[in-house]
């Protein structure tokens, strides 16, 4: 059986590539995306302390979580829509529109 | 075989997690992401969350990706041309910033390594649909409905954001 290391592992390096993806890219549709990785790998090491534990909170949580990440994409897509069509760009480094 | 299993799945989780953010193309992203959603949703059966494995497929790789490759495809984005060009300060930092991430990660789960027992016959009843519903509609039955609210509250603030015109009070 599989100790539940691994699976915090994975968790951790998910985490980590959506960090970087977020830090690295200019696209503000692939950012949103790399933070939807970063919810999805904070959701699998959710479920397996759950699952280890024997406790099914932490699988309630995780379907909360999901509820809230698909509020969380409709309404951040839904900026993205606004801001390409006020400036014609969904570039990170292009929008500045609240800098000071 | 569930070694093998979850290694597989691992390798494929990675490796589509890094595809999405090296590759230049938007529509390949997502469907990199769509990947990675569904060796999760692989993980996740190995980890006896039958429900939640299900969940995720509808959800995530069904609804949410599919909102997003129709917002890609709705906006028309170019691809980027300048990813990995030349060397940036940026790219240095990030890799930095998410090395130092890891290691602090890795280092508090080798600090508690081994502290909890295997799955045993009787803890593998606990995520199917049975156990969850029962749960959900008892004991989580108010963050039940406020999650109903929020998700009409989501629908109807997407519909006033990305509205064409906003017509003056």
């Amino acid at each position: 059986m599989i100790e539940i290391d691994w699976f915090l592992g994975l968790s951790a390096i998910m985490f980590t590539i959506g960090i970087i993806g977020v830090l690295i890219r200019r696209n503000a549709i692939v950012v949103f995306m790399c933070v939807e990785l970063m919810l999805n790998a904070v959701n699998l090491s959710l479920v397996s302390f759950s699952s280890y534990h024997g406790n099914i909170d932490g699988q309630i949580l995780v379907f909360f979580a999901l509820a809230v990440a698909a509020a969380e994409a409709v309404i951040g897509l839904a900026i993205i829509i606004a801001i390409y069509r006020n400036n014609l760009t969904v570039d990170v480094s292009k929008i500045n529109l609240l800098r000071w | 075989m569930i070694v093998y299993l979850f290694f597989l799945l691992a390798v494929l989780a990675i490796a589509s997690a890094l595809a999405m953010i090296i590759n230049k193309n938007v529509v390949n992203s997502a469907l990199f992401l769509v990947i990675n959603m569904v060796s999760l949703a692989g993980i996740y059966l190995l980890l006896n969350a039958q429900f939640l494995a299900i969940i995720q497929i509808l959800v995530y790789a069904g609804a949410i990706m599919v909102l997003f490759l129709f917002v890609i495809m709705l906006l028309n984005v170019q691809d980027e041309e300048k990813l990995f060009d030349k060397f940036r300060v940026k790219y240095f930092v990030a890799f930095l910033l998410g090395v130092a991430v890891t290691g602090q990660i890795f280092y508090s789960i080798a600090g508690v390594a081994d502290m909890l027992p295997a799955i045993s016959e009787k803890m593998s009843y606990i995520g199917t649909v049975e156990a969850v519903g029962d749960v959900l509609y008892t004991k989580y039955l108010l963050p039940l409905e406020m999650t109903a609210i929020l998700l009409t509250a989501a629908v109807v603030g997407a519909l006033m954001v990305a509205q064409h015109k906003i017509k003056k009070a």
